[in-house]
């Protein structure tokens, strides 16, 4: 109970604490707080509290130097979820077109390969990530910067919803926490903490997703790269990222491969969904299948209206 | 003189009845004129007036090659220590109102002019057609046409062709007895009966030059699929995508997967061949499809046909083969839109004062193009410098209707290093057997779920009547790739993939 009352505390004097500080302000708010009513109203309101003493809270972040006192939890996933194999797949808020494909084709592939993927669901990569799972049909997990009870940003309140509805929100902060900035690099701790690799898809040179991604080489977790344009300052962190001696990644099969996964065969053409964006050799590479198959298979995505080719690189419709 | 030449020397006038005065004898040879690969029989008659004024001329719509003939028949037979008769010497290429070109009427003129001169027996030279140049020193030169020409003649009923020796092979090939002639006294005592003619040498078979193979092409898997479908149907290829990525090296590798021509289609081949003076002395029928790659420099004219001098143009050069336009939107626009008749009758026919000249052009069109003028879209690692309306005058160029000639259209994006690292790939020795076994199997039908999933694609993407049609003529050759029974679902589905592109063309 006591983290409970610690979480609260922290996130009323917007302080980020991870044991009581042992000072009056503290005693005072131990004395005032009651936390079965505190519980019971955030059950009122969909909400859970996991704290870090709980069996369940997820271990990988309970290693870390600096775990939160629990997690805010909101959505129909249990919490178990949080303790299964996790990738972070993170990357800047204004990326480009292909940061989002890749983003989205990631989210789809790391889920149908069987891991959680986690994200801070940010505008750009990280929603893609989000919705690439989604269309996976698997649960995904957002770590919020504000409180529980905030969908932010705004705009992704319907993807919150959508998330809520298999996976889970979660956050060190309780309801009313107001979003700020100095709270972001925090949630970073916690997508890297959760995750035994972060995918980093693209990022300019000191930004939030270069954060998560050195938090997570500090705790010892894996970090991929996806490989940008030497030209754009949107690969400028990812760049450096690689020349730091992260793993570059070319394809899912990269971090499946980490977590000791196979390649999914592709059973179908759901299987080659979430292989795309790929030209058609890409295809026949990746899946082993013949030319005159994938054609076929391809051409069926085509008429369902689930892909397009456009210059020989066929797209998620 | 014997008197076996004084008997002939009375054969015109018993011929047409026609009373002449003294001194003035008529004589005939026969040859061959081509309207396209058309023999027409032309009658050299010659008429020779020992007491006129010394005067040589030819009549009967001669083109200035033919016209020439003068100066190389009177030379050539003085080289042959023949007289070139006395007098007024006229020669008369009938019909009139066809045009005669070309050299290969010196020795029918000759043969004339010595017959009229009575230095030939007359019934001799009308059982034989002739056909060749003359040098001035009297030998004999090659000339396009022989293998026509010879074919009329076997048509006529003649018995013989004299044709240069280095031509006997080809005239052979038209069923007729070639009388190979190195000079035109050879001729002559051939004719006189005073010398056996050569024996033909058969060609012999020499092996053909390797073709270029396809285990060169590293990856491209999607691409080398097309190419074989594409030879196994007989179908059109377009091959696009960014600059370096193999579309050249595919398109040269079709030939080496193409079976050799039937002996009729071989026959065709080789007579646009002899016309175009192009077959090889050794080894004169064609029998290898052939292979034709203008430049996109090349006039219409030499590449549909046509001209003043009217000779097959590179459509033709490629009947029963393979033409391959590289780079195709750097061709003229009107000599593509030219090439849309060939595409779908088969042929070329060129309006002439004789009437259609008609080159049969039955080609299998293969072409290469980048997906805009900079060459880099299709490329991840480059970035698409072109202007808007510099890309709009580049699809501008390809009409839909003639994008709609291409059965098969494959983009090529830049592929990876991964996928160019892939192990050896088929050679063209494993392909060819499976395109030629398919070509054996003809007439499949679709099965419902086939004229279904058509149907429904028809529907669902942008695709043409003309497009259904190309899919489905695809999807028949798929079949028969994959030894089926019929055209089924699956089929049609690959052969969908093949469909071109809506963003190649404006
Ligand atoms: N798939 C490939 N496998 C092996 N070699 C290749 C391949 N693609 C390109 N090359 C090499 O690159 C050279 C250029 O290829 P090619 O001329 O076929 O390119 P292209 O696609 O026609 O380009 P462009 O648009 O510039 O005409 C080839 O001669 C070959 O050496
Ligand atoms: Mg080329
Ligand atoms: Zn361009």
């Amino acid at each position: 109970m006591t983290e409970l009352a610690l979480a609260v505390f922290a996130s009323e004097t917007g302080t980020h604490l991870l044991h009581p500080p042992l000072n009056r302000r503290w005693y005072s708010h131990l004395r005032s707080f009651d936390g079965h009513a505190y519980e019971q109203r955030l059950a009122a309101r969909g909400l859970r509290f996991l704290p870090r003493t709980a069996p369940e809270f997820p271990p990988l972040l309970r290693a870390i130097h600096d775990p939160p006192p629990g997690l805010f939890v909101r959505g129909a996933g249990d919490t178990g979820l949080l303790s299964r194999a996790a990738v972070a797949v993170v990357g800047a808020r204004a990326c480009s077109g292909y940061g989002a494909s890749v983003g989205r084709s990631l989210g789809r592939e790391l889920t149908r390969g069987g891991l959680l993927v986690v994200s801070g669901m940010a505008r750009g990569v990280d929603a893609e990530a989000h919705r690439g799972a989604l269309e996976a049909g698997g649960p995904t997990v957002v770590v919020l910067g504000c409180g529980i009870d905030r969908d932010y940003p705004a705009a992704h309140a319907e993807l919150a919803r959508r998330i809520a509805a298999t996976g889970l929100l979660v956050s060190e902060y309780a309801p009313g926490v107001e979003p700020a900035p100095w709270r972001f690099p925090a949630r970073n701790r916690i997508v890297a903490g959760l995750c035994a690799a972060t995918v980093v898809v693209e990022a300019r040179e000191r930004s939030g997703a270069l954060i998560t991604a050195d938090l997570a080489l500090e705790e010892g977790r894996e970090v991929f790269t996806v490989p940008g344009e030497i030209s754009s300052a949107l690969s400028a962190g990812t760049n450096a990222l690689l020349k730091l001696g992260a793993a570059p990644l070319t394809a899912a099969a990269d971090v499946l491969n980490f977590f000791g996964i196979e390649e999914p065969a592709p059973a179908g053409r759901d299987a080659l969904l979430d292989l795309l964006p790929a030209t058609a050799d890409e295809l026949v590479r990746r899946t082993g299948r013949p030319a005159a198959e994938i054609a076929r298979a391809l051409v069926e995505l085509e008429l369902a209206g689930a892909a397009a080719a456009h210059e020989g690189i066929y797209r998620v419709q | 003189m014997s008197d076996d030449l004084q008997r002939v020397t009375k054969l015109p006038e018993s011929r047409d009845g026609c009373p002449r005065s003294v001194g003035d004898v008529l004589a005939r040879a026969v040859t061959h004129a081509l309207v396209g690969l058309e023999p027409r029989r032309v009658e050299v008659e010659a008429d020779v007036y020992e007491n006129g004024l010394p005067a040589f001329a030819i009549v009967g719509l001669p083109d200035r090659a033919c016209a020439e003939a003068r100066q190389r028949v009177r030379s050539g037979i003085h080289a042959a220590e023949l007289r070139f008769p006395k007098g007024r010497v006229t020669v008369n290429l009938a019909p009139a109102g066809l045009r005669k070109e070309g050299s290969g009427y010196d020795l029918p003129i000759a043969l004339a002019v010595l017959a009229a001169s009575q230095q030939l027996p007359h019934d001799e030279l009308d059982r034989h057609a002739s056909i060749g140049e003359l040098a001035l020193d009297g030998r004999l030169r090659r000339v396009g046409g022989v293998l026509a020409v010879a074919e009329g003649a076997r048509r006529m009923g003649l018995e013989r062709v004299l044709c240069p020796s280095e031509s006997a092979a080809e005239a052979a090939l038209a069923g007729i007895e070639p009388i190979p002639v190195r000079h035109l006294a050879d001729a002559v005592a051939y004719l006189r009966g005073e010398l056996e003619p050569d024996p033909i040498v058969p060609p012999r078979a020499h092996d053909p030059p390797p073709l270029p193979d396809l285990a060169d092409v590293r990856g491209q898997e999607r691409a080398r699929r097309a190419l074989e479908i594409a030879a196994a149907g007989g179908h059109n290829l377009l091959l696009a995508g960014p600059p370096g990525t193999g579309k050249t090296m595919l398109a040269r590798r079709l030939p080496g997967l193409l079976p050799a021509l039937e002996p009729a289609a071989a026959l065709e081949v080789t007579r646009i061949y002899s016309v175009a003076g192009l077959l090889s002395v050794e080894q004169p029928l064609v029998t290898v499809p052939p292979f034709r790659a203008p430049h996109h420099s090349a006039s219409t004219a030499a590449i549909v046909g046509g001209g003043p001098g009217i000779r097959p143009g590179e459509a033709s050069l490629a009947h029963r083969g393979v033409l391959l336009l590289d780079e195709l939107a750097e061709f003229a626009r009107p000599t593509l839109e030219a090439l849309r008749q060939p595409l779908e009758d088969g042929v070329v026919s060129i309006a002439r004062a004789a009437g259609r000249a008609i080159f049969p052009a039955r080609f299998q069109l293969v072409a290469t193009m980048n997906l805009c003028p900079c060459g880099a879209r299709g490329d991840p690692a480059a970035q698409c410098t072109c202007s808007g309306q510099r890309l709009a005058a580049y699809r501008d160029k390809l009409s839909r209707a003639l994008l709609d000639r291409f059965d098969l259209v494959v983009t090529m994006p830049r592929p990876r290093a991964v996928e160019l690292a892939a192990g050896p790939s088929e050679a063209s020795a494993q392909v060819a057997p499976r395109v030629a076994a398919a070509r054996g199997r003809e007439g499949l039908s679709r099965t419902g779920d086939a004229d279904a999933l058509l149907s429904r694609a028809v529907e669902r993407l942008p695709l043409s009547g003309r497009g259904r049609a190309r899919v489905a003529r695809t999807a028949r050759t798929i079949a028969a790739l994959a030894e089926a029974d019929a055209v089924a679902a699956e089929h049609v589905a690959e052969a969908l993939a093949y469909r071109s592109p809506q963003e190649l063309a404006a």
